[in-house]
């Protein structure tokens, strides 16, 4: 059949192929196919983040960017794959804790992007705010860091102040 | 028996919190339907005109499209009454980006490019998307948004003002502005012979289900609304906008489900937005900074669909002491997108005018801006003579200006330097009206010792399904976890729109008295619930339908810390806080949240957000999140809130004002101050871009 492939990924553990539509981006495949919805559509062009997903471990990327056809072989965590049973992910908590969302539509992306912030900034990745002269290692998560790390993940109910206070609280 | 703590007034976790964070919480576009298609809108291209043909053959070629539906052939739409949902009923084309055709299909990526595929072509007429202060066309309508008078004269404005000592005559700018909620206009619907079942994105379902049941000319009671969950909507979400009305068309004409979650770029044109605004301001006063005179005089322009007035002069008629006053709004009626609510329309401009022109005020009497404003407390609204209610703006200033550590500051302009860094700092006052409407509750008591209530709210983000249990657990005299809180369907009794701040006081009082009313039958029949539970049912159609003898609104007081770069023009905020007055917080935490949230939309309205008309395509050039800035998080500092609580017995069982929207109202002008202060330069127009800054300085 013209026009589609056949991949094959794994979504939070799980494997998932199907024969898709060469059009189809992961977010579509992630909502649409295979019924995983916490990836949240707010732009559908990489502008808001509402879709952050985890590739490989702890790349974050905008689902709806990515074209399906490109993944196969992917493994692929939503906010649906971070909780560990009943037991939610640290960075989850801490949004609960520090009522780091309002609407909840942003806050999959949001959760999502954190987790590999977090990891960024272990990872001793500078970001545009990292002072030049910081030594090699762990970067500080500073606020001033976490706001810039999360800036690709638009809120518009305004809670930033809160996803700071919680990301700063797992990052430490 | 035993007395419990009450559970208002305490920090509550979201109740949907767990949902929300691991991605359980189900919105419109989020439900599985079996053989669900999918739809994309296909927009005008031009801004006034009729549609001559459209082309679809192009579109049909794949067989996975299902219908490409026009005014020509869907399925006719009764008239609900609200031009907003008389989606493809005409040929007409009233503004650009209005929506003239829907591709349904199998898929999303064959509706998409099924929509890019549709060919239309129109008799383009010229259009006139323009507004100036003193364009021809201005007239005054009947009333403006919220019920208001257009205009409103106390005592003698144009004597008192040429007789006044000091006086400050500018004028004010905010550009249309897009709510940009980030969950996309959205709605799921399915057809089950004449009944309907819709999963949509709304601020109150109520109204979506009899506008659909109008609509499609069926019972109310076959129209299931289901809005569980809704990712925001700042009140472009308030009535039914099209997107809904569209899915149940086309599932109609299609025989099957259909989804239609909005393109983040047609969301600008078709679901409202806040009209633009030209304020002008004039305040006379002695040389003590006494009001004498008070003029506000909107300009501003609706669509040639609705007429939706901003009303953004009225918080001029109550804010401070004004003997002679003259409040004013004309409005055109353009070839322009409907403009709609907006978080605190009216208010939200209009006190980004009114406190930028009383920094400017205090400025030219060489007095404290926080004195300017602690010297013309009103003893009484000044436009109805009535008292408030309660009223601690001065409270709020005083507060906020100990905590901010306002009085150290050095009152001069342009002073604050570090390095190539000016910085300033400002104050503004927030208000905002209390409204309340009529809402029905339903509670029931189980013979498990459970309880169950129902009331049509919406929780839009506010944490309304989390204060309405409380409120429950209170009024029923039992812990939070016996009781269950059932929101976001239209079946429910009948809520009020999650809109004006209005939301916690309409829904909390009916579901107060159906707890208190339940009590009291248990405890009739001695305590214990008996098989088959016990149910009542209460309305607020009385106490929430009328009038008050009291001016009820709540108040604040905002001050910001910029620094604004000499060298960039960029201005960047360093600090925020806001106290308010809002009766009594029944919530600690989600007020503080939604606090902080106004606050950070009112500094993306001073600094980051704006949008453009363009004269010669006639819609906004700023359609999606690329070009319209809302702020990031880089761009949000630390943000500080308090409140002081009010005990005011005029307002409802739970002594609550609305505070969804106060924080936005005056943060803009508190930034804009704090700009001057840092800069010495007015900036009466906004965003506060860097091009401003760097041609003033």
């Amino acid at each position: 059949m013209d026009g589609t492939s056949e991949v094959g990924l794994r979504i939070n553990g799980k494997p998932f192929s199907r024969v898709i539509d060469n059009r189809t981006t992961l977010l579509d495949l992630l909502r649409e196919q295979a019924g995983v919805t916490g990836p949240k559509k707010g732009c559908d062009h990489g502008q808001c983040g509402a879709c952050t997903v985890l590739l490989d471990g702890d790349r974050r990327v905008n689902a709806c960017l990515l074209l399906a056809v490109s993944l196969d072989g992917a493994d692929v965590t939503t906010v649906e794959g971070l909780a560990d049973g009943d037991r939610l992910h640290p960075v989850q908590q801490a949004f609960v804790d520090h009522d780091g969302f309002q609407c909840g539509f942003c806050t999959p992306g949001q959760i999502c992007s954190a987790v590999a912030a977090i990891a960024e900034a272990r990872a001793g990745w500078p970001s545009v705010v990292t002072p030049p002269d910081t030594p090699p290692g762990p970067v500080e998560p500073t606020a001033a860091e976490i706001r810039e790390r999360m800036s690709g993940n638009l809120c518009r109910c305004g809670a930033y102040v809160n996803i700071v206070a919680a990301v700063r609280e797992v990052a430490r | 028996m035993t007395t419990l703590p009450r559970v208002t007034g305490e920090a509550v976790a979201r109740i949907e919190a767990r949902d929300k964070v691991t991605g359980a919480a189900s919105y419109a576009a989020d439900h599985p339907l079996d053989g669900l298609t999918h739809a994309w809108p296909v927009t005008a291209t031009v801004a006034r005109g009729d549609i001559t043909a459209v082309d679809d053959s192009e579109a049909l070629r794949d067989p996975a499209v299902l219908a490409v539906l026009t005014h020509a052939n869907a399925p006719r739409l009764a008239d609900a009454g609200d031009p907003m949902v008389a989606v493809l009923r005409s040929p007409h084309v009233a503004h650009h980006g209005q929506i003239v055709a829907l591709a349904v299909a199998e898929t999303l990526e064959a509706a998409r490019a099924a929509a890019g595929a549709v060919r239309v072509t129109y008799d383009e007429q010229p259009h006139d998307v323009v507004l100036t202060a003193d364009r021809p066309g201005l007239y005054t309508p009947d009333e403006v948004n919220a019920g208001h008078p257009a205009d409103r004269r106390r005592g003698d404005f144009d004597a008192a003002y040429a007789a006044s000592e000091i006086t400050v005559d500018a004028v004010y700018e905010v550009t249309p502005l897009h709510n940009h909620p980030m969950e996309p206009h959205a709605a799921t619907a399915v057809w089950d012979g004449d009944a309907l079942t819709v999963f949509d994105s709304n601020q109150g379902s109520t109204v979506v289900r009899s506008t659909l049941a109008a609509l499609f000319e069926v019972d109310e009671a076959d129209v299931r609304v289901v809005s569980e969950h809704v990712g925001g909507g700042f009140g472009s979400k308030g009535t039914p906008r099209p997107h809904v009305a569209l899915a149940a068309l086309a599932a109609k004409a299609v025989g099957r489900p259909v989804r239609l979650a909005l393109p983040r770029n047609r969301i600008a044109a078709v679901t409202g937005h806040r009209a633009p605004t030209i304020q002008r301001v004039r305040l006379g006063a002695d040389a003590d900074g006494h009001i004498d005179a008070l003029a506000h005089e909107t300009v501003t322009q609706t669509s040639t669909l609705t007429e939706f007035v901003e009303q953004a002069s009225v918080s001029s008629r109550m804010m401070y002491a004004s003997p002679h006053s003259l409040t004013t709004h004309r409005v055109a009626r353009l070839d322009v997108p409907s403009p709609s609510w907006m978080r605190a329309p009216g208010e939200c401009p209009g006190m980004f005018a009114l406190e930028s022109a009383m920094d400017e005020l205090a400025s030219a009497c060489g007095l404290d801006p926080v004195e300017l404003r602690i010297r013309n407390e009103p003893p009484v609204e000044p436009d109805s003579g009535r008292p408030f209610s309660s009223r601690h703006l001065v409270d709020c200033l005083r507060e906020g200006a100990r905590r901010f550590g306002w009085h150290d500051r050095d009152p001069r302009p342009a002073v604050g330097r570090d390095g190539p860094l000016l910085i300033g700092s400002g104050v503004a006052a927030s208000t905002y009206p209390v409204w309340v409407f009529p809402s029905h509750a339903e509670a029931y008591a189980g013979s498990d010792g459970r309880y169950e209530v129902r009331v049509n709210a919406t929780d839009i983000g506010t944490g309304a399904r989390t204060v309405l249990t409380q409120i429950a657990a209170d009024a029923l005299g039992v812990p939070l976890d016996l009781v269950r809180v059932s929101i976001g369907r239209g079946d429910l009794p009948a809520g009020s729109v999650a809109g004006g701040s209005s939301g916690t006081a309409s829904w909390g009082w009916p579901v107060h008295k159906a707890c208190t009313d339940l009590r009291q039958r248990v405890s009739d029949a001695g305590g214990h619930v008996p098989d088959g539970g016990l149910f009542v049912r209460a309305d607020t159609e009385q106490e929430a339908g009328g009038g008050t003898e009291y001016s009820r609104h709540a108040f604040g007081a905002q001050f910001a810390e910029v620094q604004v770069d000499t060298v960039t023009g960029e201005v960047r905020v360093r600090r925020m806080l806001g106290v308010f007055a809002a009766g009594h917080i029944l919530n600690p935490r989600t007020a503080r949240s939604q606090f902080i949230g106004g606050m950070t939309m009112g500094l993306g309205m001073a600094l980051t957000e704006g949008s453009f008309l363009d004269p010669e395509f006639g819609d906004f050039t700023e359609r999606d999140l690329a070009s319209y800035h809302v702020a990031a998080c880089a761009d949000v500092p630390e943000i500080d809130v308090h409140w002081i609580d009010e005990d005011d017995p005029h307002l409802n069982p739970m002594g609550s004002k609305g505070i969804g929207e106060i924080g936005i109202v005056g943060a803009a002008a508190a930034l804009a101050n704090a700009v001057h202060h840092a800069t010495g330069m007015r900036v009466r127009r906004l965003p506060i871009h860097p091009d401003t800054i760097l041609l003033g300085l």
